[in-house]
C-alpha cells in the first residue's frame, strides 16, 4: 500500500497510540475534580501544555487545546472578530484559505464584518504589497494559512509579521495546520499573535489540536461553559488526544531533524519522474512551496477516475482537499491562481510524510505511468 | 561566535578575607552543576575569578544560565590574542564589528604587565583610532558607551573584554548557613526565601497540611515554588507538616479572636523544633508589617514570644506591590494565585485579634496540649526532597 494522502490526515504513530490507550485507561479522571485523581490527570495535562509550549518555544500559559483545526480557525477569527468588533469590523484574508477559515469569513461578511479576501498569483502567493494597501484604520485581524493545504504554497508570514508588528491594533493568525513539521515558523519571537494547529496531520489522534494565543491577546470564546482552557474553551479536556497529539509533536519534530533533506529528496524525485507524463500539468509551485505536497493535473483525465484507478493498486492520493473533495465543484484554490477550470477539475493531490520512503516514490511513478497508460487507451477507444 | 570564554567575576566575596577561598568553591561547585547541558565547558577557578572555556558553546545561552546565581556580580565575554600591538589591535576590531547593536564604544586599557613597550593610555589611543578607521558608523563615547572594550596586558597573553552581562549579585547559596523557611503558598514567603538566598541562606521549608481542609493541591502548589526557589541555589528539602488536629484542637477550646495567634505561636514551635533537628541557625517568614492581623507589630511580639531562634522577616519594611513585582520576576506569582485553600485561610476566625497580648495568649494556652500536639504533628512529618522526589506518577514522561 502507498499512502499519499497525509495532508487530508495522517496514519498515527503507534507511540502516539499507546499514550492515547494509557492515559484513556489510568487517567480518565476529570482534570477539573479536586480529588487525588483529579490532581493527576491535571498534572498531566499541565505536562502536556509545558511539552508543547517548550516544542514551540512559547509560554506554557499560550497554548490552548481544542478539538482540531477547524475549531482552531473558528475560535481565532470569530473570538477575535467579536472581541474587537467595537475597534473595527474589517479583516483581511487570502482567497486560498482552508475552508474553515474561508467559510468563517464569509459568515463574518452576513454579521456585517468587511473581509478583503486578497488574490493570488500563478504561484499561489499573495502579494505582500498589496496587502500592505489593505490594511486600514480598523483592521482588527489578518489571517492567512502558512502551507496550502491543496497545492503547498508558502505566504511570506514572517515578512507580514514584521509590517505588523508596529500595529497593535491588527492581530495576525496564522494558519499552520499544514506547516508544523514541514516548514518552520517562528512564534518565539512574539510577533505572530494567533496559530492554529492540529494533531492529526502530524500522526496524532483526530479530534486534536492546540490554538497559540500569544500572551496579552484577548478573545471571546465560541462555546459557553466551563471555565477550562483559561476560559477560553469551555469543554472537559481531552486528556488521551492532547497527550498523544504533544507526544506525536514531539516526535514529528525529531523526524524532521533527521528525515526533512530525504523528504525533499522524495518529492524532487517525484516531480522529476511526473514531468516525463504527457499533458501533465504540475500546480505546485517549483520554488518556495512545502516539501510535502504536490498538485497536479492530467489532461484528458478526470480526478475521480483516476483516484479510483490508483486505488484499485493500493495507491491513495486525494482530489483537491479532503473537507471538500466531495463535491465535483472545481478546486477554489486552483481556480484563484488562475488555473483554467477544466484542468482545475482534473487537479490531484499527493501528499507525503516523514514515513515516506524512496521505494514507494519509486513504486507510485511506476504505477501511476501505467494507470494513466491504460485508462487513455480505454478512452481512446 | 567569536568569544572564546567567559571571565565571572565576584562582588561581595572578595571582600571575605580568609573565607573567600571557601565561598568561590560553592560558587564553583553551583556553577558546574548549572552549565550540566553544556558538555563541552571548561570550568577554572583562580584566586580572583572563574574563567568558563566556552569550546563552541553559545555564550548567550551560557551566560543566562549563570545570571541567576548568586555571588556572581559579572559576567564579561572575552578572547585572547599574543601581546604585540597588531594581534591586540586586530582583536579589538573584531569584538567591535561582531557586536552589531552597538553604537558607541570606548577601550578601557590596563597595562599589568609592565615590559610591555606601550602604556595603557597610547594604548586606548592607537585600539580607538584603529576601530575608528575602520567602522564608521561606530562613535567614542567615554562616559555611557554600548561598548566597553577592556583590555588587560598579562605576563604571558592580553585579553580583551567585549559583551558583557550583568550578575545576580549577593552571596553563593549555601554559604551564610542554613535557614528554615515557612512556606504558605502565598506570595510572599517564596519571595522571602529567595531574598534570603540571594544573601547566602541555604533554604529548608516547611509547609503546614490540614487535610482534608487543605488538598493535595495546594501540596503540590507549594512543592512547585519550592522547585522554583531550588532554581536558585541548592537543593531544597521540604518539610510537611501535618497540622489538622492542632487546628481542630485549637478551634475548639481557644477563644475565637485569639485562635490565629495561637496557631502562629503553635507554627513556630514547630518550626523551631525541625529547625533544631536539621540544623538551620533561624526561621524566616514573608512577612511584611501591617499587611494582615498576624503581621502588626503587636502580633509579632506575641506570635514570636514561643521562639528564641532568630526570625528573619526579609519582606517585613516592603510594600506589597514591590513584593508582587519580585515573585513575578522569580516567575513564583502565577503558581502563588493558583486559588487553592491554605492552612491558614481555613479556620480563620472571622475578626482576629490585631493586638494581641502575650499574657492573654499565654493564659489561655494552660488549656492546650501543647507539647502532645507539637509530638503528633513532628512524628507525621513527610519529607520530600525536590531532587528526588516522585510526587507526580513517575510514567508521565513515558507518555509524552
Amino acid at each position: 500500500m502507498i499512502y499519499f494522502d497525509n495532508s487530508a490526515t495522517t496514519k498515527p504513530y503507534p507511540e502516539a497510540l499507546d499514550t492515547f490507550l494509557k492515559v484513556a485507561q489510568n487517567y480518565y479522571a476529570n482534570p477539573s475534580s479536586i480529588h487525588r485523581l483529579g490532581s493527576q490527570s491535571e498534572e498531566l495535562l499541565k505536562r502536556s501544555r509545558q511539552q508543547a509550549a517548550n516544542l514551540l518555544q512559547v509560554s506554557d500559559k499560550e497554548i490552548i487545546f481544542t478539538s482540531g483545526g477547524s475549531e482552531g480557525n473558528n475560535l481565532a477569527i470569530k473570538g477575535i472578530a467579536n472581541y474587537f468588533k467595537d475597534r473595527g469590523k474589517h479583516i483581511i484574508t487570502t482567497e486560498i484559505e482552508h475552508a474553515s477559515s474561508y467559510l468563517a469569513c464569509k459568515q463574518l461578511e452576513k454579521e456585517g464584518y468587511e473581509v478583503t479576501y486578497l488574490p493570488v498569483d500563478s504561484e499561489g502567493k499573495i502579494s505582500f504589497e498589496q496587502l500592505k494597501q489593505s490594511l486600514r484604520k480598523d483592521t482588527i485581524l489578518v489571517t492567512l494559512i502558512h502551507v496550502n493545504n491543496e497545492v503547498g504554497s508558502i505566504q511570506p508570514i514572517s515578512e507580514v509579521a514584521d509590517l505588523l508588528k508596529d500595529k497593535p491594533t491588527t492581530l495576525l493568525h496564522v494558519d499552520h495546520v499544514q506547516g508544523v513539521g514541514k516548514v518552520p515558523l517562528d512564534l518565539s519571537q512574539g510577533k505572530i499573535d494567533l496559530c492554529t494547529i492540529s494533531g492529526h496531520k502530524f500522526h496524532g489522534p483526530k479530534g486534536t489540536g492546540l490554538l497559540y494565543i500569544r500572551h496579552g491577546v484577548n478573545l471571546s470564546p465560541l462555546f459557553a461553559g466551563g471555565s477550562q482552557e483559561q476560559g477560553r474553551r469551555a469543554g472537559t479536556e481531552n486528556l488521551p488526544g492532547i497527550t498523544a497529539m504533544v507526544k506525536a509533536l514531539r516526535m514529528t519534530l525529531e523526524f524532521k531533524k533527521t528525515h526533512f533533506s530525504e523528504l525533499k529528496r522524495h518529492k524532487e524525485k517525484l516531480i522529476q519522474g511526473l514531468s516525463t507524463i504527457e499533458g501533465i500539468t504540475i500546480h505546485t509551485p517549483k520554488n518556495g512551496s512545502a516539501p510535502h505536497i504536490i498538485n497536479i493535473s492530467i489532461k484528458g483525465l478526470k480526478a475521480e477516475v483516476l483516484v479510483h484507478a490508483l486505488e484499485e493498486k493500493e495507491v491513495y492520493v486525494s482530489t483537491k482537499s479532503a473537507c471538500s473533495s466531495k463535491d465535483q465543484q472545481a478546486s477554489r484554490i486552483l481556480l484563484a491562481m488562475g488555473v483554467s477550470d477544466s484542468d482545475a477539475k482534473q487537479a490531484i493531490r499527493l501528499s507525503l510524510s516523514y514515513q515516506t520512503t524512496a521505494e514507494e516514490v519509486d513504486q507510485f511513478l511506476k504505477i501511476l505511468k501505467t494507470q494513466v497508460a491504460d485508462l487513455r487507451q480505454v478512452m481512446r477507444s | 561566535m567569536i568569544y572564546e570564554f567567559l571571565v565571572l567575576r565576584f562582588g561581595e566575596i572578595s571582600l571575605k578575607g580568609k573565607n573567600k577561598k571557601k565561598f568561590i568553591v560553592k560558587l564553583e561547585t553551583t556553577i558546574r552543576e548549572r552549565l550540566k547541558r553544556f558538555p563541552n565547558l571548561f570550568v577554572k577557578r583562580h584566586y580572583d575569578d572563574i574563567e568558563i572555556t566556552l569550546h563552541g558553546e553559545d555564550v548567550d545561552a551560557v551566560a543566562e544560565q549563570l545570571q541567576s546565581i548568586f555571588g556572581i556580580h559579572s559576567i564579561r565575554a572575552a578572547i585572547k590574542v599574543e601581546n604585540n600591538l597588531e594581534n591586540i589591535k586586530q582583536g579589538a576590531l573584531q569584538i567591535a564589528q561582531s557586536e552589531v547593536k552597538a553604537q558607541t564604544f570606548k577601550i578601557s586599557a590596563r597595562r599589568k604587565n609592565k615590559n610591555f613597550e606601550y602604556p595603557a593610555n597610547v594604548l586606548n589611543q592607537e585600539l580607538g583610532g584603529h576601530i575608528l578607521r575602520n567602522m564608521e558608523a561606530l562613535k567614542v563615547d567615554v562616559h555611557h558607551p554600548d561598548l566597553n572594550i577592556r583590555v588587560e596586558v598579562g605576563e604571558r597573553d592580553t585579553r580583551l573584554y567585549g559583551r558583557e552581562y550583568p550578575g545576580a549579585g549577593g552571596l553563593p547559596v549555601g554559604t551564610s548557613g542554613k535557614v528554615m523557611l515557612m512556606l504558605s503558598g502565598g506570595i510572599d514567603s517564596p519571595v522571602a526565601g529567595y531574598l534570603l538566598q540571594k544573601r547566602g541562606a541555604e533554604i529548608e521549608a516547611i509547609h503546614f497540611h490540614s487535610p482534608p481542609y487543605t488538598n493535595d493541591r495546594a501540596k503540590q502548589k507549594v512543592i512547585d515554588l519550592a522547585e522554583k526557589l531550588q532554581n536558585f541555589g541548592g537543593h531544597i528539602k521540604l518539610h510537611i507538616v501535618p497540622f489538622t488536629n492542632a487546628q481542630v484542637a485549637i478551634k475548639d477550646s481557644m477563644p475565637d479572636n485569639y485562635r490565629m495567634t495561637i496557631m502562629r505561636r503553635m507554627m513556630l514551635r514547630i518550626a523551631e523544633k525541625l529547625a533544631k533537628k536539621n540544623g538551620a541557625l533561624a526561621i524566616a517568614t514573608g512577612e511584611s508589617l501591617g499587611q494582615v492581623a498576624s503581621q502588626t507589630l503587636e502580633s509579632m511580639h506575641t506570635i514570636n514570644e514561643v521562639t528564641n531562634y532568630p526570625v528573619l522577616r526579609p519582606l517585613v519594611s516592603m510594600d506589597k506591590i514591590d513584593i508582587m513585582a519580585i515573585a513575578q520576576k522569580i516567575d513564583t506569582y502565577d503558581i502563588s494565585i493558583r486559588p487553592y485553600e491554605d492552612c491558614c485561610t481555613i479556620f480563620l476566625p472571622t475578626a482576629p485579634k490585631t493586638k494581641p497580648k502575650r499574657e492573654h495568649a499565654n493564659k489561655f494556652e494552660q488549656y492546650l496540649p501543647i507539647d502532645e500536639l507539637i509530638n503528633e504533628a513532628l512524628e507525621g512529618v513527610q519529607t520530600i526532597d525536590l531532587l528526588n522526589k516522585s510526587q507526580v506518577p513517575d510514567d508521565i514522561d513515558d507518555l509524552l
